[in-house]
């Protein structure tokens, strides 16, 4: 990519950003915008990290890691002027659920048609379906303005934390008693008891429940996971909270414009060059070096890694604390999620769905129960792929033509769970393609055409996604989002505010708050830690 | 001891003779109130009572050990001058092993751990130590009546100022480390800290006892705080003599001895509510009584919708009450045996305490795993005790009883308990002969109580000891249910004051005391 091919004379940096995923090019854009000179690092050949568009078959485009898009915070769209550099979010047309008896719920962005739907299923769920929804977006509200500001200190009495601690307190207050005590136990609850306290049908109940796992070694009975649905939900697209849609060309197109419009401010990209190590002097960072041995000094140096990567493998462990090493080594970052990328024929048939219906133009879920979801969990717990897998499947290409060729049709399709160890050993190519299989048949049960179409699949364990993007085990969010790493406790207690024991270094990826999904808040909150130190804050 | 009602008219009406109901009877009496308290069953206790379960054979019937109440509350209401003495104090735990040595846990025991692997023993005392500091600073939170948020009274901001200000005081690492273990599952807490199966298996199952979780269920760790916090000191498993019966009888005693009237065999029908406000109850016999205000120590669900009855209830808040979890996971089994089981290598008396089969925290997620699709554990989880090894009195003359809470037993299984009663009436006792061999053979009676069990013979809707779960979205300033966590109905005059109630249950007494001080700060 262009970006990628520039050469950076030997001048030396303000900054240098390891890692050019989506955090790492947002932290940059900021930086370079108030002008500080950026080098960005990536070891891949390529921009993106997990947002990227790949070519692997001739002809496809497949998003190969994170699929859709909706996280991404308006406030950094606008400041990086994304849609000008050629990003493009088109949402969702509808969207269902297949049960394995052929039944399904249809999701449809017409209020009134999607009423109807879920009265089909159940009239209360269609009358209790308003009030999810507006709780929802309550709960989204509350949590909006948290997004962007790095999360206090509560053990602290410096007054920049007291002074957010009591923002937050006043935010809180603001909720009213009621809605008070409604917070706090959304915030600690199971996503299954949550939605027991609206719905009443299985498959209402499912279909809303496995946003509360994806990505994350939860059962939708485990206390937390609500919170894990509210984090799928409190994106927006065009305005519309909760709404999710492609990126035009897969989510490379949201890197790629990332990376535009840091060239465009002056920072520099630079690909296929892997960082080694951080080097510190004197107790601060004061560059890196290079694969290969090439140095390279800057000021500040912010990982775009993950808080296990950062300081267990790229900064040498004398220079930090240990007891802060060991709450690095306790920080949960578990695999639990497959990927498929498939290129197809055709597009698939699924008889449930009425043709053209525009239910099949956003997620397709497989699933029928909760309890069903729970079991596919269990199996995770036991170090085995699930047998009956979540399965969150798209075909972009009936609403963006760009990603394969005329007729034909690419399906990201996205598992839960899937294991980064497996009881009986280490992940080879066969249990690869057996996984593979068991999600393929999965489909298949409810598209009797779906097979034949099928012109080549690449198959992603966490193993893989670990060894080609770099996220540890393979987990979407850099670590799990349970309460022990949310908010202040994010990555690690006393160092949620993007700073890390050593001077001159920061973090800037979704291991920091708030965390994963293609967002960018992290690498937006962290410009604003370095900015602050620099006395140039915004 | 128990004296019949002399008057028709009282100040406080307690409905319910268990634990909480007596203590509160009690502050209450003692501050110079006239007190009514009403039992539907023939023998005060609620689930802290002594009963036969086979000709000869008396037992705990629900709960079966004491560690929880707090010794502010045996000292107030001097529960040694009523009689109450402890057959054993400071028990051991046993983490029983299918093929090693049971792991002794307790004071004195230390060398046991340290024998098996030093780096435990360091690490379970660096834990006791953190648990004993984390529990000082939350033992007055759950000793006190929860703030109400939102509003501009000074006692409520006192309160939420009180409990900052010890989370601060415990130190910034401290203070750190409970802001991010306060919510973890208790699987990942063990597997940061310790190594030996036998030990994390031991200190999973004080985290997920009487819960509806599994040790990789987030906030399990909240319940072993709990656990530690309530009592106040270091947890120290106590035996009263003549089993938990005894605490409740000299609690009566208390309680009658300042002045409470007790009635037993009278159970309630309804709350009587006149001119919008509780003004006393109506027995099933038709009976009322008058009483300025209702206390009731019973279930919130049975409190509500039972007694009082929803028309007197707003929409809104019923529904709350209906959505309250409240279905119970443990069972409890009763073995009457011609002789006390033996372990190899130890002598009989090392059986005193409490013998746990928890070989793993994962062997107790598998047993879990059953409870989420309503089925019972294949491998349960027991907590068992030996109480006639330290109290003959509860058996004929040498011949004991084994006392077993069984983790999970679904309150209502996908089969039936119809056809599943027996079934795993025998899968427990297998499970128990693999642990305790020959015990099968010295099996002279046994009796299971299921959730659905305890739930009719105790009255708690849903069979959960905690009579509502004990989770994080249900505890403190939403326990019971939000905006009622002060003790108070929202009907005038009306009470609540049950293990619903913050902080929860075990038999700690403190929701009694937290009600009756409520109620009396209200009359002050």
């Amino acid at each position: 990519m262009a970006a990628g091919s520039m050469r950076p004379s030997a001048k030396s940096y303000d900054a240098i950003v390891v890692g050019a995923g989506h955090n790492g090019l947002v932290n940059a854009c900021y930086l370079a915008r108030s002008g500080l000179r950026v080098l960005v690092l990536e070891r891949n050949d390529y921009v993106g990290g997990a947002a990227v568009s790949r070519r692997l078959y001739d002809g496809f485009t497949y998003s190969n890691c994170s699929y859709v898009c909706s996280l991404l915070r308006t406030e950094i769209i606008r400041a990086l002027e994304l849609p000008l550099y050629g990003l493009q979010i088109i949402p969702y047309e509808g969207g269902c659920t297949l049960m394995r008896n052929g039944g399904h719920l249809s999701l449809y962005d017409n209020h009134d048609a999607l009423r109807r739907e879920i009265a089909r299923h159940s009239r209360r769920d269609a009358e209790a379906y308003e009030r999810y929804v507006r709780d929802m977006l309550r709960h989204c509200r509350f949590i909006k303005p948290l997004l962007l500001r790095a999360p206090p200190d509560p053990s602290s009495f410096r007054p920049r934390d007291i002074r957010e601690l009591m923002f937050l307190g006043r935010h809180f207050s603001r909720l009213g008693e009621a809605r008070m005590y409604d917070t706090l136990r959304f915030w600690t609850m199971s996503c299954a008891d949550m939605l027991d306290e609206y719905f009443e049908s299985e498959i209402v109940k499912a279909h809303l429940a496995g946003s509360g796992i994806i990505g994350t070694a939860l059962g939708p009975r485990s206390p937390g996971s609500a919170y894990v649905l509210l984090h799928h939900y409190m994106g927006s697209i065009d305005g519309t909270v909760g709404a999710w849609g492609f990126a035009r060309g897969g989510m490379g197109a949201i890197t790629q414009a990332l990376a535009a419009s840091l060239t465009a401010s002056g920072g520099t990209v630079r690909t296929g060059a892997a960082v080694e190590q951080i080097r510190v002097r004197g107790g601060r960072a004061t560059g890196v070096v290079l694969e290969g041995g090439e140095e390279i000094s800057a000021r500040i140096v912010v990982s775009n890694l993950d808080v296990r990567r950062t300081f267990l493998k790229t900064v040498a462990a004398e220079h930090l604390p240990p007891e802060f090493l060991e709450q690095v080594r306790r920080f949960k970052i578990r695999g639990s999620s497959g990927k498929l990328n498939i290129a197809l024929d055709g597009l698939p048939h699924f008889p449930a769905i009425p043709q053209d219906s525009p239910s099949t133009r956003g997620d397709m879920h497989v699933t029928d129960t909760i309890e069903m979801l729970e079991r596919a969990y269990d199996d995770w717990k036991e170090g085995r792929w699930s047998r009956a897998p979540y399965v969150d499947m798209l075909i972009p290409t009936q609403i963006d033509p760009t990603m394969a060729p005329p007729g034909k049709h690419y399906m990201s399709v996205f598992v839960q769970y899937c294991p980064y160890r497996l009881a009986d050993g280490e992940w080879t190519p066969e249990k690869r393609q057996a996984f593979g299989a068991s999600v393929i048949d999965t489909i298949a049960h409810h598209s009797p055409n779906f097979k034949n179409l099928i012109l080549h699949a690449e198959i992603r364990t966490p193993r893989d996604i670990e060894n080609e993007v770099g996220l540890t085990e393979g987990n979407i969010f850099q670590g799990e989002l349970t309460f022990d790493q949310l908010l202040f406790n994010r990555p690690i207690p006393g160092y949620a505010q993007y700073r890390a024991p050593l001077r001159g270094l920061y973090m800037c990826g979704s291991s920091t708050h708030p965390g994963g999904g293609v967002m960018g808040a992290p690498g937006a909150n962290a410009a604003g830690a370095i900015l602050r130190d620099l006395g140039r804050a915004q | 001891m128990i004296i019949h009602a002399k008057r028709r008219s009282y100040d406080c009406a307690v409905i319910g003779a268990g634990h909480n109901g007596l203590v509160c009877a009690a502050y209450l009496a003692r501050k110079g109130r006239s007190v009514l308290v009403l039992e539907a069953a023939e023998q005060v206790g609620g689930a802290a009572v002594t009963r036969e379960f086979a000709p000869g054979f008396r037992v705990s019937s629900c709960a079966h050990l004491l560690h929880l109440m707090p010794a502010g509350i045996m000292r107030e209401l001097r529960l040694a001058d009523q009689g109450l003495r402890f057959a054993g104090q400071t028990l051991p735990t046993l983490a029983l092993s299918a093929d090693e040595r049971p792991l002794v846990l307790g004071a004195g025991h230390e060398r046991e751990l340290a024998e098996r692997s030093p780096l435990d023993a360091a690490a379970y005392r660096e834990w006791q130590r953190l648990l004993a500091r984390l529990a000082a600073a939350l033992h007055p939170t759950l000793a006190g009546i929860p703030p109400r948020l939102g509003t501009d009274a000074w006692r409520e901001r006192l309160a939420l100022l009180n409990l900052g200000w010890r989370l601060r005081r415990l130190g910034r690492r401290d203070m750190r480390e409970l802001l991010r273990i306060g919510g973890m599952c208790v699987h990942d807490l063990l597997e940061e800290r310790f190594t030996l199966p036998l030990l994390k298996g031991a200190l999973a199952l004080d985290a997920v006892l009487g819960t509806n979780y599994g040790p990789r269920s987030p906030g399990t760790v909240f319940s072993l705080l709990y656990r530690h916090a309530a009592s106040g000191g270091p947890e120290a498993l106590a035996q009263p003599q003549g089993g938990l019966g005894a605490l409740t009888a000299a609690l009566a005693r208390a309680a009658h001895g300042a002045g409470a009237e007790i009635r037993t065999g009278a159970p309630v029908a309804k709350i009587l509510v006149r001119e919008d406000r509780a003004a006393g109850v109506v027995l099933t016999s038709g009976e009322e009584i008058a009483a300025a205000s209702v206390i009731s120590s019973a279930d919130p669900k049975t409190t509500f919708l039972k007694l009082l009855g929803s028309e007197h209830l707003d929409a809104g808040f019923v529904r709350r009450v209906t959505q309250l979890r409240t279905r119970g996971l443990a069972g409890k089994l009763h073995l009457a045996l011609a002789r006390a089981p033996q372990i190899a290598g130890l002598a009989p008396e090392a059986l005193r305490g409490r013998l746990l089969v928890a070989p793993s925290p994962d062997y107790i997620e598998r047993a879990y795993n059953h409870a989420k699709y309503r089925e019972c554990s294949a491998e349960p989880m027991l907590e068992i005790t030996l109480p006639t090894l330290a109290d003959p009195s509860l058996a004929p003359e040498g011949q004991h009883v084994l006392s077993v809470i069984v983790q999970y037993a679904p309150y209502a299984p996908a089969a039936g308990w119809a056809c599943e009663r027996e079934r795993f009436t025998d899968v427990v006792i297998d499970t128990l002969e693999r642990y305790l061999p020959g015990l099968r053979a010295s099996m002279v009676a046994r009796e299971l109580l299921t959730p659905e069990d305890i739930e009719r013979e105790f009255r708690i809707q849903g069979g959960h000891w905690h009579h509502a779960e004990l989770a994080l979205d249900q505890f403190f300033m939403m326990r019971p249910l939000p905006g009622t966590a002060q003790y108070r109905a929202p009907l005038p005059g009306l009470f609540m004051c049950g293990a619903g109630c913050h902080p929860g249950g075990g038999v700690t007494g403190l929701a009694g005391r937290s009600a009756a001080r409520e109620l009396l700060s209200e009359a002050a």
